[in-house]
Order: structure tokens, then C-alpha cells, then sequence
């Protein structure tokens, strides 16, 4: 499998394979910290330390734990996380907007009008209030399911399945 | 197992989620390998989720910012062993030329003090000479002495202390075969600053003083015997005190000793 390929080679301190890994996942990762600080600058400084403290720990990841996106993607949600409680930044932004993905992505301007892009902003405004809350909290913000059922206030089993049809709609439109 | 419904479950969006326990995602892993069609389910969600956050990103940004940052882990062996090599022959380096050049001046140090030590040996050694030169000249002189007063033609003349200066003596040995005297002075003080002794031979009838000269060398002499010709038929000796250089005849005031010869009885 490829990705495992360079995973490995990317553990052995292969630069090229980690260019290949940053070229697949940097832009949802930026977007995942974006999502979180709201703040371009930031949100670039945020990702560029994820990619090298992942360089840096590189050996601490296993396939058996789980997918490297996923792996990646817990560093990046932590950095984003740990940064929203420092004080500077804090007192930067005394009130973080309350907009979620979907403001987000609708909000961009698609300067390079690709289906994907096109696709996605359908989506996203299609989906129904629950489907934003349970994936802007599961994969966004990196909620438990416990977190988000109580937060929702909907059964842990609901959770579960809502998103995988949420996820579903997703596939079907992006493809 | 249900494969169908292990995927309705929705436990695979969890999985790329990253909501799942340890175990969970042991589970799963363990499931991928077996079965294909899991893992293409999970390749599908992963590249969903992908494609829905990259959407959230304002922009894409290059790997050049991040590979900057790399360099110091790149090839860690190469990199990390080079400067420690060099470090480690520059410390040698270093290290030896310091051992050397403190050799070096301790050689130099030691050179130094050999040459000094050289030097005063030396110096001891030519002075030491010199002690045995004087030594031997001084046993051939007193050698020699002895001899001339061992003579048998050698005539003594004991010179006694006159008037003021009764303490001071003095003795002439007379060779006549050589019209030499050896006057022998050590019962003479030392002649003061300006003045010198003056020794004279005398004929007693009429009285006729006759200079044998003056003793320039008597205070630094050693022994103060001193040698002196005398031509003169001398019926007597006698020492006086003058002025530097001299006089033409005695001052009896400063007559100190005076002794006749005995008309040879033999």
C-alpha cells in the first residue's frame, strides 16, 4: 500500500517521502488548525510545527494505533487546542467567531472553481444542523463521541451512526 | 463475520476519527489485513474527511518553509559524526601542538640551566686552578725561602725596636755571595697613608746611611718578606717611616728598628 510506503520510508528520514505525506495531508491539516484559531497566520505557524514535531517523533507512530492521517491529525487538533489557551493568544482574540466548517468553506472565495471545491460547498450547505454539529465536533474539534453526545444531548449510538451517514453524503458528493 | 454491518456500524468514521480506544484501533487494524474490503471503506472515508478539511484551509502552502527546518535531522549520522570528527582532530590538534610547545620550552628551561650550571662550573673550576696555581706557587716560595735561609753563607741580622717603637722588630738575612737581603718585616705595623718603609744600610764609623730602597707593596704583601739588593759593606740595618717616595737620608724620629751585624765570628 502506498501510503504505508511512505509512512516507512518516512520513519527512516526520507525527505522525499515526507514531501509526498506533506503534499497529501498539509491542506487538511491547515484546514483542521484554521477551523480551530481562525487565523491564517497563525493557523500557517501552527501547521508547520505539527509537520516538524512530526519529522522529529516520527518513530512513535505505528500503523496498529491507527491511520497517519488520524495520527497527524490528533497532533494538529492538540497544537491548535494548546495554542487557544496560551495567554498571548488569548488576549489577541478576546472573542473567537463562533463559525464552524461550513461558514468557513461557504466564506471562501473558490478561485479555482474545481468540482471537488464546488462539490463540497453543496455539500456543506445542504447538510442538515445535526450533520454539521456531530462532524464540525468528531473531526474538527476532536470530540469524544461521549463529548458530543452530551453535547448535542443525543445517544452515544445515534452519534455513531448519524455521522457515518453524515460521512456518507460526503463520499458521494466529493468522489 | 458480518462485514456489511461492521461497516453500517459506522465504527470505521470513528476510526479515521481518531475516537477509538487502543484496543478499538487494534481491532480494526488487525480486520484491515484481513479483510480488503474494510480497508477500502476506510481509504474512502479518510479521502472524504481529507477533501472536507482541506476545504476549511484558506490556502495551500510549500514544503520548502518546513524543509528548512529538517536539516539538522537529515541523515543525523552523517551529519552528527562530521563535526564530532573534526572536533576530535582539532582537539588533537590542539592538544598536541600545546604539549609540544610546553616541551619545547621546558627543553629550552632546562638547556638554560644546564648552561648556567656549565658556566659556574666552570667559573669554580678556574678558580679552583687558580687556588692550586697560588698553592703551588706559594709551597715554591716558601720552598724557595727556606732554602735561602737554610744557606750556609746566609748572615741573620735581628733588627730591634727603638725608642718609641720598642714592639716592633724586624730580621735581615744577608747572602752575601749574592749581595741580596731578605728582610723579614712581620714584626712591622702597617705603614699609614702618605708614608712608606724605608730600609737602610749603615757603616757605623763615621755613620753613613746608605737607601736600599722603600717597600711600596709592604701593607698588601702576605708574608712580608721582601728581597733586596745589597752591594754595600753594611755594618748595620735599619728601617724608618718617610714619606711616599722616600727620603734621601733617614728621620731618626721615625727610626723604629735598627740591628748591627755581627763581625762574623767564624
Amino acid at each position: 500500500m502506498e501510503v504505508e510506503l511512505l509512512v516507512k520510508q518516512f520513519q527512516d528520514k526520507n525527505h522525499s517521502a515526507f514531501e509526498a505525506l506533506y503534499g497529501m495531508y498539509s491542506k487538511s491539516i491547515h484546514g483542521i488548525i484554521y477551523n480551530i484559531v481562525k487565523d491564517n497566520a497563525i493557523a500557517d505557524e501552527i501547521t508547520q510545527d505539527v509537520f516538524i514535531k512530526a519529522w522529529h517523533k516520527s518513530e512513535t507512530y505505528s500503523s496498529k494505533k491507527g491511520r497517519f492521517f488520524t495520527w497527524i491529525l490528533n497532533i494538529a487538533r492538540n497544537a491548535a487546542i494548546d495554542k487557544t489557551r496560551s495567554k498571548a493568544f488569548k488576549q489577541k482574540r478576546q472573542n473567537l467567531s463562533a463559525d464552524n466548517f461550513v461558514d468557513i468553506i461557504t466564506s471562501h472565495d473558490n478561485l479555482d472553481h474545481s468540482t471537488d471545491a464546488i462539490g463540497i460547498k453543496n455539500f456543506v450547505t445542504q447538510l442538515g444542523e445535526k450533520c454539521k454539529a456531530v462532524i464540525e465536533l468528531l473531526y474538527f474539534k476532536g470530540f469524544t463521541q461521549k463529548e458530543a453526545s452530551e453535547t448535542l444531548q443525543m445517544p452515544i449510538g445515534t452519534i455513531k451512526t448519524r455521522n457515518r451517514n453524515c460521512i456518507q453524503q460526503l463520499r458521494e458528493m466529493v468522489l | 463475520m458480518d462485514i456489511k454491518a461492521y461497516i453500517e456500524s459506522g465504527i470505521l468514521e470513528l476510526y479515521v476519527a481518531g475516537q477509538l480506544s487502543e484496543n478499538e484501533n487494534q481491532e480494526v487494524y488487525e480486520l484491515l489485513r484481513q479483510h480488503p474490503e474494510l480497508l477500502q471503506e476506510v481509504l474512502e472515508i479518510e479521502a472524504a474527511v481529507l477533501k472536507l478539511t482541506a476545504a476549511a484551509s484558506p490556502g495551500a502552502h510549500s514544503f520548502e518553509a518546513i524543509k528548512a527546518n529538517l536539516k539538522d535531522a537529515n541523515n543525523p549520522k552523517v551529519v552528527k559524526l562530521a563535526p564530532r570528527k573534526t572536533n576530535w582532530l582539532a582537539y588533537t590538534g590542539w592538544a598536541a601542538s600545546i604539549a609540544l610547545a610546553a616541551g619545547f620550552f621546558w627543553t629550552l628551561n632546562q638547556k638554560n640551566d644546564l648552561e648556567q650550571q656549565l658556566q659556574t662550573a666552570d667559573i669554580e673550576n678556574r678558580y679552583l686552578e687558580t687556588q692550586i696555581e697560588t698553592a703551588k706557587s706559594d709551597l715554591a716560595t716558601t720552598k724557595n725561602l727556606l732554602d735561602i735561609l737554610r744557606d750556609r753563607d746566609i748572615i741573620s741580622v735581628p733588627l730591634g725596636g727603638q725608642g718609641n717603637y720598642a714592639s716592633s722588630f724586624a730580621k735581615v738575612y744577608w747572602n752575601k755571595s749574592d749581595n741580596t737581603i731578605y728582610l723579614d718585616a712581620e714584626g712591622l705595623p702597617d705603614a699609614p697613608e702618605g708614608k712608606v718603609w724605608q730600609v737602610w744600610s749603615l757603616t757605623l764609623n763615621p755613620l753613613t746611611p746608605t737607601s736600599l730602597g722603600t717597600i711600596d707593596d709592604f701593607n698588601s704583601d702576605t708574608n712580608k718578606i721582601f728581597t733586596m739588593a745589597n752591594a754595600n759593606e753594611s755594618q748595620a740595618f735599619g728601617i724608618t717611616l718617610e714619606p711616599e717616595g722616600g727620603s734621601e737620608s733617614p728621620t731618626m724620629e721615625q727610626l723604629y728598628t735598627l740591628g748591627v751585624v755581627e763581625v762574623n765570628p767564624s
